[in-house]
């Protein structure tokens, strides 16, 4: 089921009660996305997702805005009626009931003609534990369950109504670092194996990189870019984009386009001629830097930190915006930890300028 | 070595008070209680007796006010804690589903628990009095939709109940309906959100979230409610005057100070055994209360 | 999928939305009633409220004098006197008492702290009714009664207070207390410049509770007192409605009734939420 987001907007009134003015916790929302894919809603907290995947689930309604289950309107039809499945960030499993009763739940509230036979909902809820692998746990209860199994038990249990749409908000972020790559993991294998259209919320860039078909970067209500993730990576739209992806985080600096060069300080570092003369801001990825002796880029070396298959240089250059730049570099092309200075060249593909006054990713 | 000891006794020294005081009031009258209950025949002015014995008791069970004592307290127990806390359990819901005003419902209905019982029991006297010069403002509401007037204060026994227990509902009310409304609150949304995505009803919702996880709470409040309905006293003597013998409405724990009045130092032993019958009575209701709450959890 | 879809029904719920406020509306009104009836009763004249067969619901001719009868024709101001001066002296004596084994159970180490607090909690149990003939026959042989020695020693000692003080003090991080002792803090020292302001909140809340059960406590004042210049307000106002102003001066009594219950509300309107929060935490009434 595809899904589509027509102009979406969420207003709410100020937390301060005197004064009048609405905060747009969701602005002007326009994107599409495609039926069957693990799409990432990506952002800092505070930037919206929540309140969209709420708006998704019906749970909130739209200041303004049509969403779309497939060619459907569905803005105005209550969230029991949408077809969809939510995980929340604390599970919300219902503590006095078993995980098996807490999986038929919603089965349970079926009326009419779409009653089930108890025999069934239990056919059925062994399915999906069987799915997400905790049918060896259906007489327990959540609190005798680890926090990964109570995560899968919250998944069956928004399955079992075969939904249309998985929405899933901020799944990982109470497991520990561990369970939460096999979580993510797991996710990724539910997802294909039912191919049902899912979206998740989250504000971990890596883990939203590692597992999504798509990303949709989000903030402060207004959408940055959607893609896959390599690309986001590869061609952030903006400046921001560009800061939030990738640990460790893009190296930024303050830069100069003159005469179809580009100049970081006094360094004349690469060739930007389809560019007039402005000033810009520099973003370049860790793994950009390759240690030259005749590179154009002279920095002051500050540390060398071996991390095994890698080497990440700590050096510092007038020209940067953070209080260091980083560089990571092949272990066998270690540096001299007692050299003063450190020239490198860089690569132009992990280099991006943005316009000084926009932020807008600009082409050079 | 003599640091150490210094150590000990200042651990002492801070519980003091506390030692001197509890030991005076609370734990040396709990032996002597059981003393005064078994000495027969005990003389305050003189303070002889007997010998000890049951007597105390037998005389008390014996006792036509103390039997009409433990049959209004019975009646006030049985009507009063069922309805102040199914009424605080609906009132709380309704609070719960509303955002405007809450606030301002919240403290109106708080009122009561910082009122002085004594004097708004007063109050509740003159609304239902019915005097010679006024039958009062509830028997004429009572006859505007065609009722005929009753003296609810000096009139038949169940007019006198009726005040009884509305008074004491009214009083227990802040306390149930806070209880309720903060437990309600404690209860994470996104239960509530998860419900309304599974299509849940409102009246399943109710009976399989909302109640299992405030029942805690409630389970609290029938204990709480019990025990204190069983010392039911001061809201009686509010409505219908220091003398609740006269008017048939005394209640266990007025028994128990009625006897310990009057200017012969009154009859401590006859109070005693009132009191420890008292005692038995909630403590063994309390135990089939806990005991009940134990299995619920349980299933 | 297309019959499962169904627009909510919005007037079902602004109806539902109405019957509510109006259910939870007639509850305040019960509850507000006796106190507007106490009020419009006060200022209403004694001629004016006898002749009303049916009461009326306003004042016609709104009168003071009432409470001028209450503080003149009966002891109504030194009813007032005996319960502040009892409430602020039993208050202060039970904080210091309370503060003090709650510093000792929760921060001290000394033998036979565990079974000493064990005995505390199961003091917790046992109904005033039970110890309160003793109290009695104890005061009144120490010729205590009618005096305020009578009134306010058995009630100083409070259990639960201790118990739930003792539980915040413990909330406090044992670091701060090492660093304290670091720092060369004696123990009493720690336990006024540290514990006490940390654990304010929970103070405060204990003192309001202490307030609100002695301006309305009933039962042992009557026990030990029958000489009404020892009254407080709630044996007060039982002497007002058998012997006070005559029995049928309904008016002036409802003018006491609001000089009593009007310090308490007072208190309440400027601290409700304090109050409320308090009570909801550890508030039991009888």
């Amino acid at each position: 089921m595809k899904v589509v987001l027509k102009n979406l907007t969420k207003k709410f009134p100020s937390r301060d009660k005197k004064s009048k003015a609405e905060v747009t916790a969701v602005d002007n929302f326009d994107f599409e996305i495609p039926s069957g894919m693990l799409i990432g809603l990506l952002g800092p907290s505070g930037c919206g997702k929540s309140t969209t995947l709420n708006m998704i689930s019906g749970l909130e309604a739209p200041t303004s805005g049509r969403i779309f289950f497939g060619d459907e309107d569905v803005t105005d039809v209550a969230p029991e009626n949408r077809g969809i499945g939510l995980v929340f960030q604390n599970y919300a499993l219902y503590p006095h009931l078993t995980v098996h009763d807490n999986i038929i739940f919603p089965l349970q509230n079926l009326r009419g003609k779409d009653k089930l036979s108890k025999e069934e909902m239990d056919k059925r809820a062994l399915e999906v534990a069987k799915l997400v692998q905790i049918e060896d746990y259906m007489e327990r209860k959540p609190s005798e369950l680890s926090g990964g199994q109570q995560q899968r038990v919250a998944i069956a249990r928004a399955l079992i109504k075969t939904p249309l749409v998985l929405l899933l908000d901020e799944p990982l972020s109470n497991l520990d670092a561990r369970l939460r790559l096999q979580t993510r993991e797991e996710i990724k294998r539910i997802q294909q194996k039912t191919g049902v259209t899912t979206i998740f919320v989250t504000h971990d860039q890596e883990e939203a990189m590692s597992i999504s078909d798509l990303i949709v970067v989000m903030k402060d209500g207004k959408l940055q870019q959607i893609g896959k993730p390599q690309s986001v990576y590869d061609e952030p739209a903006n400046f921001f984009v560009a800061k939030f992806l990738g640990t460790p985080a893009i190296n930024t600096f303050e830069g100069e386009v003159k005469d179809g060069f580009l100049y970081i300080g006094k360094d004349k570092v690469l060739k930007a001629d389809r560019l007039s003369d402005r000033k810009v801001f520099v973003g370049i990825r860790p793994e950009g830097f390759v240690i030259d002796e005749k590179g154009p880029f002279k920095c002051e070396l500050k540390a060398v930190e071996v991390m095994g298959r890698d080497t990440s240089v700590v050096s510092t250059h007038e020209g940067m915006l953070s209080s260091s730049i980083r560089s990571i570099i092949a272990s066998e092309d270690r540096p001299d930890a007692n050299l003063k200075e450190i020239s490198f060249s860089l690569k132009p593909s992990k280099v991006h300028l943005f316009d000084k006054e926009t932020e807008e990713r600009l082409l050079f | 070595m003599k640091k150490l000891k210094l150590k000990q006794l200042k651990g002492w020294l801070y519980l003091l008070p506390a030692l001197l005081f509890l030991g005076f009031f609370m734990v040396y009258p709990l032996a002597d209680v059981l003393v005064y209950s078994a000495e027969e025949g005990y003389n305050f002015a003189s303070q002889s007796f007997f010998g000890y014995g049951l007597y105390n008791f037998k005389y008390v069970l014996r006792d036509p006010f103390f039997l009409q004592a433990l049959k209004n307290t019975f009646i006030i127990v049985i009507i009063t804690v069922p309805i102040s806390t199914g009424l605080a359990l609906l009132i709380s819901l309704k609070l719960h589903s509303i955002k405007p005003l809450k606030e301002a419902f919240q403290t109106i209905y708080f009122l009561p628990y910082v009122t002085n019982t004594l004097a708004v029991g007063l109050v509740f006297m003159i609304l239902f009095k019915k005097t010679a010069y006024s039958d009062g403002l509830i028997n004429l509401l009572i006859k505007a939709f065609g009722g005929s007037a009753v003296d609810f204060i000096d009139g038949p026994y169940w007019a006198k109940l009726f005040v009884m227990c509305f008074y004491t509902i009214w009083v227990v009310m802040p306390f149930k309906i806070l209880i309720l409304t903060s437990a309600l609150a404690g209860v994470n949304e996104d239960y509530y959100k998860a419900a309304r995505i599974d299509g849940t009803r409102k009246f399943r919702i109710f009976y399989k979230i909302t109640l299992p996880m405030i029942s805690p709470m409630i389970f609290y409040l029938i204990i709480t409610g019990f025990i204190g309905a069983f010392k039911a006293y001061s809201d009686e003597v509010a409505i219908f005057g220091t003398n609740l013998n006269a008017a048939g409405m005394n209640t266990i724990v007025g028994y128990v100070y009625d006897m310990l009045y009057g200017n012969s130092g009154g009859y401590p032993s006859y109070a005693s055994a009132a009191s420890l019958i008292l005692f038995a009575i909630v403590f063994t209701i309390t135990v089939i209360n806990l005991l009940i709450s134990k299995g619920n959890a349980r299933a | 999928m297309e019959e499962k879809i169904k627009k909510k029904p919005y007037v079902k719920k602004a109806l539902s939305n109405a019957g509510t406020y109006i259910f939870l509306s007639v509850w305040a009104i019960i509850v507000l009633f006796p106190f507007y009836w106490m009020l419009l009763t006060s200022i209403k004249s004694y001629s004016s409220y006898n002749l009303e067969y049916v009461p009326k619901f306003y004042a016609t001719n709104p009168t003071f004098q009432n409470y001028l009868d209450a503080f003149t024709s009966v002891n109504l101001a030194r009813y007032f006197l005996n319960t502040f001066v009892f409430t602020v002296v039993t208050t202060a004596i039970m904080l210091i008492i309370t503060v003090l084994s709650a510093f000792a159970f929760a921060w001290l180490n000394f033998k036979g702290k565990n079974v000493t607090f064990a005995l505390f909690l199961a003091l917790m149990m046992i109904p005033t009714e039970l110890v309160v003939i003793t109290n009695y026959v104890t005061i009144t042989n120490w010729g205590m009664r009618n005096t305020y020695a009578g009134l306010i020693l058995p009630s100083v000692a409070s259990v639960f207070y201790i118990y739930l003080l003792k539980e915040n003090f413990e909330q406090v991080p044992k670091e701060i207390y090492k660093a304290a002792k670091v720092d060369g803090t004696s123990d009493f020292k720690f336990l006024l410049k540290v514990l006490i302001p940390m654990c304010k909140p929970t103070i405060v809340t204990i003192l309001i509770l202490k307030v609100i059960e002695c301006w309305n406590s009933y039962v042992w004042p009557r026990l030990v007192t029958d000489n009404s210049e020892y009254f407080l307000v709630s044996n007060g106002i039982q002497e007002i409605r058998e012997n006070g102003f005559g029995r049928e001066n309904i008016p002036a009594m409802m003018a006491a009734v609001v000089v009593i219950s009007v310090p308490l509300i007072v208190l309440f309107l400027a601290f409700h939420k304090k109050i409320m929060e308090g009570v909801s935490r550890g508030g039991t009434k009888g």
